[in-house]
């Protein structure tokens, strides 16, 4: 398959709602697509990935206002376990229609949760919309403490904002200062799960998106369900994005290929080298599991 | 429509939450009754006293060793059925008869029970106390489209059912610690908190984007571990989850 994964269109966009863009990552595509299904009754609900009572850690939670989900806008670069709360969602939350973002790896959770629903009763068919973010790689809470800390020497609590970008890691903090480190320094934080994972841009969500490809300020969405084409379709027609073609924005779907393919073709290494990692007696190969082969 | 399928239920040493699982999909087991399957065999919803011929069996419950008569006709069912599936965490994995120990009224003599492979073969496996539903209802209607089905669809239910027949070959074991085994201590663990949501006793929590196990409450099902994104993934499935879901849903209708 295509690094890009099965998608109908790709688009440069941006929202138009300035309450969401003054708090939004990018360009605030996944907060207006909950807030516009929200809105829309598409879903009751959605787990995003909420704030806690440490700075800068994400906690899974169920949002079912505009307000809830404004103050859940923007990334945090650390691990959110929202499938966590699938299940419990349609239960103690009582939602008939769940809208959940996540990784790539989340992606894949949420659709092997549908389709192989061993534990996950009656969330199959309530799965209303998954939203996808672009991932090249994850950090744990302490891996990203040491980096804004150690590295960036800002205290995690002062920070107004992270970004990666350019090749760099960015904290912005209350006071205006601004602290960068390379992004290469970064990678030997990286938790080992994602080392293995084959998915860049979240290719089995109904809409994934991410700010790679598009100018700074708007993101780059691929529509890749029809679930996901119905939902876009609908908050095109009311308004909800300012939008570009991709072929005319700057850097464009190269940049983004590049990149897909640059992480698939790392972890596809990763995942072979590990049926040789170490020998058994006779000398033979002793590997890892693949959790792509069998359990 | 081809000819039906047969399944049939053994009943050993289960809660019957597995038989009620089986209804619980309410109008949808009527449309598997009426096109896809007869039910052949199954307490209480069925009026026949001995094992018979079936192309699935699913079996409830671990086995007890010191009942005779469940041994005996485990090994019946098994002989009499052309699919042999562990229904549930107590066939699977023995589930919360692992932990019992004799002294039980009114059979105080009953202490050893097994999950059903150390008995006999088992093709596939579906965990998880209860499973669910809808699993169910998806491995009836690939079963049947395995079983009746063209060479396409034949080659579908294949692909998906060969990582439910895999957990069969893998073992009888697999609870919360299998977490720490096979995904974590493998560097395979991502953090989506899948394994915390899908535990039916909420023995795992998630702590700092990991699952931390509590062992004291966990109860063998092997929901965890099999609903785990990285215990195993097919991408030929799962790329393909809207079509299958489509079918599932179009079978169903």
């Amino acid at each position: 398959m295509d690094v890009l994964g099965n998608y109908k269109s790709v688009i440069s966009a941006r929202s138009t709602d300035k309450d969401i863009t003054k708090k939004s990552q990018d360009g605030g595509i996944i907060t207006t697509l909950f807030a516009y299904a929200l809105e829309e009754g598409i879903i009751d609900g959605a787990i995003v990935a909420g704030p806690s009572d440490e700075p800068w850690k994400p906690e899974p939670m169920v949002v079912t206002t505009k307000a809830e989900l404004l103050a859940a806008a923007g990334t945090r670069y650390t691990i959110s376990p929202n499938l966590n709360l699938i299940k419990e969602a349609t239960r103690s939350y009582g939602l008939d229609r769940v809208g959940i973002v996540g990784t790539p790896c989340q992606m894949q959770a949420v659709r092997k949760a549908q389709l192989y629903p061993i534990g996950m009763r009656d969330v199959d068919d309530k799965i209303a919309l998954a939203l996808g973010i672009f991932c090249m790689e994850n950090l744990s809470y302490q891996a990203l403490e040491a980096i804004v800390e150690d590295h960036c020497n800002q205290k995690m609590e002062s920070v107004k904002k992270m970004d990666i970008g350019k090749g760099k890691f960015t904290v912005y903090t209350e006071r205006g200062a601004v602290s960068q480190m390379p992004l290469k320094l970064i990678h030997k934080y990286v938790q080992p799960g994602c080392n293995v994972c084959l998915d860049y841009v979240a290719n089995l969500a109904d809409i994934s998106s991410g700010s790679v490809g598009s100018p700074d300020g708007w993101s780059t969405v691929f529509v890749r369900s029809m679930k996901g084409n119905a939902v876009w379709d609908g908050a095109i027609a009311a308004g909800c994005f300012e939008t570009k073609p991709m072929d005319q924005v700057k850097p464009g779907l190269d940049l983004v290929t590049k990149l897909a393919t640059e992480k698939i073709t790392k972890n596809q290494k990763n995942v072979d080298a590990r049926k040789t990692v170490g020998l058994k007696a006779d000398g033979t190969p002793k590997g890892l599991r693949n959790p792509y082969e069998s359990p | 429509m081809a000819e039906k399928i047969t399944i049939g239920e053994l009943h050993l040493s289960g809660c019957t939450g597995c038989l009620v699982t089986l209804a619980d999909n309410y109008e949808g087991l009527f449309k598997l009754l009426d096109d896809y399957a007869d039910l052949v065999y199954a307490l209480t919803l069925v009026d026949v006293r001995h094992v018979p011929e079936m192309d699935v069996c699913l079996v409830e419950g671990s086995c007890c060793l010191n009942d005779k008569i469940s041994v005996e006709e485990l090994k019946e069912a098994r002989a009499k059925s052309k699919v042999l599936v562990a229904y549930g965490g107590c066939a699977a994995y023995g589930n919360i008869t692992r932990f019992c120990r004799g002294g039980q009224w009114n059979q105080p003599a009953q202490e050893a029970f097994v999950p059903i492979s150390e008995v006999v073969d088992v093709d596939l496996y579906i965990p998880s106390c209860p499973p669910c539903p809808q699993q169910v209802r998806n491995v009836a209607v690939m079963a049947y489209l395995l079983l009746r089905g063209n060479d396409e669809q034949k080659n579908l239910a294949t692909a998906y059912l060969t990582p439910l027949m895999q957990l069969a070959q893998r073992g009888n074991e697999a609870c919360g610690c299998d977490l720490m085994y096979d995904v974590i201590n493998q560097g395979l663990c991502m953090g989506c908190g899948t394994c915390a949501g899908t535990c039916p006793v909420r023995a795992i929590t998630m702590e700092y984007g990991k699952p931390n196990v509590n062992r004291d409450l966990c109860i063998k099902c092997g929901a965890c571990y099999a609903q785990c994104p990285r215990s195993w993934f097919n991408f030929d499935v799962m790329n393909n989850y809207e079509g299958i879901m489509d079918a599932i849903k179009g079978a169903m209708e």
